[in-house]
């Protein structure tokens, strides 16, 4: 019987997109780099095939769009606790086309789909971090008050803090959960103050693990039968300081996850999936 | 003995009747019904009554039901009133399912929002405890399960939902079915938040949640600041303001005060003891000792009086009785319409804000007393001539208009014309959060006085401050006011604080390093002080023992800035009867007492530096109460004298909001929101003849001094006894201060006579010499 925050961590099924060739030269970005395409879809695969093959996940792979460059990042759309879906409005207007796919897809898992209709609230599912006690929605470019507030009605049982990103894209562009009750922050200064302000609206208590790069912030935690803790991480390659820090894990699994092209859209590691726990809950 | 039936809607919906004397207190009442629940762990429980305004009120166990309840409407309602964290630390099952029920109507009405799968999981948990076991040949269950509340949009899909997991549920005991009841329930994150309407200093509707861990702020469902209880220094309400102090972060150099607008003042008044309570309960060991605070606190004299959850929580470890067998009952659920739950949710606050402009109670104009009526036997001294060498700095301008008509003692003030009767009221409460502290140094007490909305620099220099040991010995420090020019509404703007367990010390050269930033300023206004005080006392009798000039520089402060003692009311446990007999046992000290030992005087004149005083506390002179003079009561014959007149001044308050974090990371501190209150203050004294000399000319010694506050249902009163001593004769006077506090519905004028009559009763053989009505008027507030 899985009653409030049971087992943090538990997911059965992930819902991935593909990249459309699209992204290379459409896809939204801070700044002008340029995208290997080929590559980015290599790393792509290796970042599914660790979800299906390695970590025994029920992937659900969406078709790429090219009308839509970003479909990769299918966070954004949408926001998954319990069997409750929250289809998000995403605050960048060449997206909102991705919800559409989305939608159908979660309604076949058969979650409650909880749709953001409201055309004043926008809001992107990288800005929203639950931590398995609560939420905290980032107040960013792409997500605002209104958006939060419909997060908020749509998870009722969870406080829903706001939290202000004055610096990057998205909230979890410098945090993550790395495990139940451990924030993974970056080091700036925004990172650390927007984690001064989580811990002083929460009634919990949040270990927090900091690591030199805010980008390398962004992993993925996963509790899972027979595995345990697992980490989905930067690689050495990528952030050797930060990859030290994330190697001192000793309880975790750790698998290092290559990101070097998706992270020049601005693309982060929990960016390219939606997790899904079907079974534990009721 | 006059007997009223009291009427109960206890937990579970059902009604218990009781009869109680007209004059029992609330404490009785609740004890009946725990009783009559066979509960033990009764502390986390209280009883609510509505008020006049239908808002639900906690009846003060301390104090009689009669003069709360204010209409003759003895109705009740047993409720939870602190919500335990972990339930499973309860001790018994019957406090676990009292527990239960209440949060199933929190539930089923709303209060407390939770999603379509915890109402289920929690209804199924609830069919299982009340009912037992799923019966497979039950007919129809669905059309049962229909027929009970479970949550406010409840429908078949959700009924369903229950079904199913009720069915799952078998074998559990109704006893853990309750356990796993609460196990979700309490990690709902509005799980025993008690939220108030408010709005922010832009005028923004949020929400205020108190809870165990602190104070909580909600724009809409949206979490927008969190104040833990450790992080608050001060809370204080003042009229329909609410003001919490914040302790200053590790990066952060001061102290930052938060206010917001509450609908009224009763609503901030309310929240204040909200706050006062739940901090009481869950931080702290035991409550706030009552004897000292009452001494110390100048003001508010509110706190809560219960067990603490630390004291209820080793009381009930031990309880030794078999558990009590007791029914469940869902019969509740099943009638009640939820049409008429009053309920405040979150999302409310939206909705509400667009109505709350035309409601009458957010009515801008203020309005509000305080009278000063001083019984003195034999002396008529004009107050304010007392001050003469320092009250322009002391004093608030205290102007007013020459009044002919006598204020004897008979003639009671209520010819005084009151304004408008569309009055909101005058209050300032604070209360500085004591946080539990390790060491066992119970010292130090501050209080000081400055206004909780004004911006530091002038909270610097305002501040009053007492200090006081363990032993009660009271350094206590005034200090003039000195932006008097800039600002003249004063009294109002006076704020009492209290900082327990800082370390203590008596004479105030010792005064530890961690005092305030103040300090240097009081340091150099200290000698003037003195002076002062020594020119305060009253003509009076006897070789001077005991110089306690801080207390009567104190009580001139009182005198000019009145609203800062009665209004930041401070509390204390005492009934009000029992005040009322202390007031009377004083007196009768002053006068039957001769025996007078120098030597046994606590705190000798004899110690040239301290200038700023040591004080005889309150509990020390219980205990000693031989150092008064011989009885030499001398009957004024008081005329009337006028005194002086004044022009309304207008006051600018600021406030420091950072009620959203998002404002507070742009901005920091986002200063720049004013919100300004005109005020205007207005004072006309009646004052009696004097009897003997100006009083200015021989300085008396002050012997004793002692402040106690009484509240009743509309009127504070604050009486502050002081014996003096002076050429051979002992004066006791006795001034009362007395807060007239509401809204249009009372009437000042009988308040006030009542008040001046009930002082002449207390006080036969006393003749009231001073009567000075205060009274302010909130001009105009745009937000």
């Amino acid at each position: 019987m899985a009653g409030l925050m049971a087992g943090y961590g538990h997911y059965t099924h992930a819902v991935v997109r593909g990249i459309p060739a699209s992204l290379a030269k459409e896809a939204l970005r801070s700044s002008q780099t340029e995208v290997d395409l080929a590559k980015a879809v290599k790393e792509h695969e290796a970042y599914v095939e660790v979800l299906r093959t390695r970590l025994g996940l029920e992937v659900v792979e969406l078709p790429a769009d090219e009308s839509l460059p970003d479909c990769v990042f299918v966070e954004d759309a949408a926001v998954v606790c319990g069997d409750t879906a929250l289809i998000t409005r995403p605050g960048a207007e060449s997206r909102r086309g991705e919800t559409e796919a989305m939608k159908g897809a979660l309604k076949d898992l058969n979650l409650n789909i909880v749709e953001m209709t409201d055309e004043n609230a926008t809001l992107d599912g990288g800005d929203v971090l639950f931590t398995g006690r609560e939420f905290f929605v980032g107040l960013s470019k792409r997500t605002n008050q209104r958006g939060a507030e419909i997060l908020a009605d749509a998870f009722k049982d969870y406080a829903v803090s706001t939290v202000p990103v004055l610096d990057g894209l998205h909230l979890k562009s410098f945090c993550s959960m790395g495990g139940p009750g451990l924030i993974v922050i970056g080091s700036s200064e925004p990172a650390q103050k927007a984690l001064k302000i989580m811990q002083q609206m929460s009634d919990h208590r949040y270990d927090k693990l900091t690591v030199p790069d805010d980008l390398a912030a962004n992993c993925i935690y996963m509790n899972l039968p027979s595995k345990g803790h697992v980490l989905l991480h930067c690689t050495a390659e990528e952030f050797p300081e930060s990859a030290k820090v994330f190697e001192k894990l000793k309880d975790h699994m750790l698998i290092p996850v290559s990101n070097l092209e998706k992270v020049k859209v601005d693309g982060a590691l929990t960016c390219c999936s939606v997790l899904i726990n079907k079974k534990a809950n009721i | 003995m006059k007997l009223v039936v009291c009427h109960v809607t206890l937990l579970d919906g059902t009604d218990f009747t009781c009869e109680v004397e007209k004059r029992a207190k609330g404490q009785y009442l609740f004890f009946k019904v725990c009783e009559h629940l066979n509960l033990l762990e009764k502390d986390y429980f209280g009883l609510t009554y509505q008020d006049n305004h239908d808002q639900k009120c906690w009846l003060d166990p301390t104090k009689e039901i009669k003069r709360q309840i204010r209409s003759n409407n003895w109705q009740f309602a047993f409720n939870v009133k602190f919500y335990p964290p972990d339930p499973s630390l309860l001790t018994e099952d019957i406090t676990r399912y009292l527990l239960c029920l209440q949060l199933r109507e929190d539930v089923a009405s709303g209060r407390l929002p939770c999603s379509f799968v915890t109402h289920a999981l929690l209804g199924s948990y609830t069919l299982q405890a009340e009912i037992g076991d799923y019966e497979p040949d039950q007919p129809r269950p669905l059309d049962f399960i229909s027929q009970l509340t479970f949550a406010p949009n409840q429908n078949k899909e959700m009924e369903e939902k229950i079904l199913e997991l009720y069915k799952s549920h078998r074998g559990m005991t109704p006893a853990q079915a309750d356990t796993q009841f609460l196990e979700n329930a309490k990690k709902l994150s509005m799980y025993g938040v008690d939220l108030h309407h408010a709005k922010d200093s832009e005028g923004v509707d949020i929400m205020l949640g108190v809870c165990a861990n602190g104070l909580l702020v909600y724009k809409d469902r949206l979490r927008i600041n969190r104040f833990a209880w450790p992080k608050i220094l001060k809370i204080s309400y003042k009229r329909n303001n609410f003001y919490i102090k914040i302790r200053p972060g590790e990066t952060e150099q001061f102290e930052s005060t938060v206010g917001f607008k509450l609908q009224n003042h009763r609503a901030a008044k309310r929240l204040w003891k909200v706050c006062v309570e739940n901090h009481s309960f869950f931080r702290l060991n035991a409550p706030e000792p009552p004897t000292k605070a009452r001494f110390l606190t100048l003001g508010s004299k509110f706190r809560y009086s219960g067990r603490t959850q630390a004291q209820t929580r080793m009381a009930s470890s031990l309880i030794d009785r078999p558990a009590p067998s007791f029914e469940r009952t869902s019969s509740k659920r099943t009638s009640r319409s939820l049409d008429g739950a009053p309920m405040i949710s979150i999302t409310e606050a939206g909705r509400e804000s667009a109505e709350n402009g035309r409601e009458p109670h957010l009515e801008l104009h203020s309005d509000s007393k305080v009278t000063v009526v001083d019984v003195s036997p034999g002396d008529a001294e004009a107050m304010l001539s007392q001050h003469s060498p320092g009250s322009s700095e002391l004093g608030p301008p205290q102007v007013s208009v020459p009044q002919t008509e006598a204020a004897t003692a008979d003639n009671t003030t209520s010819d005084t014309k009151e304004p408008a009767k569309t009055t909101e009221v005058e209050i300032e409460e604070t209360v500085v959060v004591q946080e539990i502290s390790r060491a066992p140094k119970p010292g130090l007490v501050t209080v000081a006085a400055s206004p909780p909305a004004a911006p530091s620099a002038e909270q610097e220099m305002r501040e009053q401050e007492v200090k006081v040991q363990e032993e009660a010995v009271v350094v206590e420090e005034a200090k003039p006011r000195k932006e008097e020019s800039i600002s003249s509404e004063s009294e109002s703007e006076e704020e009492a604080e209290y900082h327990p367990y800082l370390p203590v010390s008596i004479s105030h050269t010792q005064i530890p390093e961690e005092k305030e930033e103040e300090e240097e300023q009081e340091k150099q206004e200290e000698d003037k002080t003195a002076e002062l005080q020594v020119l305060a006392s009253d003509a009076s009798s006897l070789p001077a023992e005991v110089i306690q000039p801080a207390e009567e520089t104190s009580r001139e402060e009182e005198e000019s800035r009145k609203e800062d003692d009665t209004e930041t009311e401070e509390t204390e446990k005492t009934t009000n009867a029992e005040e009322e007999k202390e007031v009377e046992r004083e007196t009768e000290e002053s006068t039957d007492d001769p025996m007078v030992t120098p030597d046994e005087a606590p705190n000798g004149l004899t110690l040239p530096e301290e200038g700023v005083t040591v004080i005889d506390a309150h509990a020390e002179e219980e205990e000693e109460p031989k150092m008064n003079g011989e009885p030499s009561l001398i009957e004024a014959e008081p005329l009337p004298q006028v005194i002086c007149c004044s022009e309304p001044p207008v006051v600018k308050t600021e406030m420091v909001t950072i009620s959203d974090t998002f404002a507070a990371q742009k901005t920091e501190i986002a200063t720049k929101e004013v919100p300004i209150v005109h005020t205007e203050t207005k004072t006309i004294t009646y004052e009696a003849a004097q009897l003997d000399g100006n009083g200015d000319g021989e300085p008396g010694v002050l012997m004793t001094a002692q402040t106690i506050t009484s509240e009743s249902l509309c009127t504070t009163t604050t009486t502050h006894i002081t014996k003096t001593l002076k050429g051979g004769l002992s004066e006791t006077r006795i001034e009362k201060r007395i807060v007239i506090t509401g809204d249009c519905d009372i009437d000042h004028d009988q308040a006030l006579a009542q008040a001046i009559k009930e002082a002449k009763e207390q006080h036969p053989d006393m003749s009231v010499t001073r009567v000075v009505v205060h009274k302010e008027t909130e001009l105009a507030e745009e937000d």
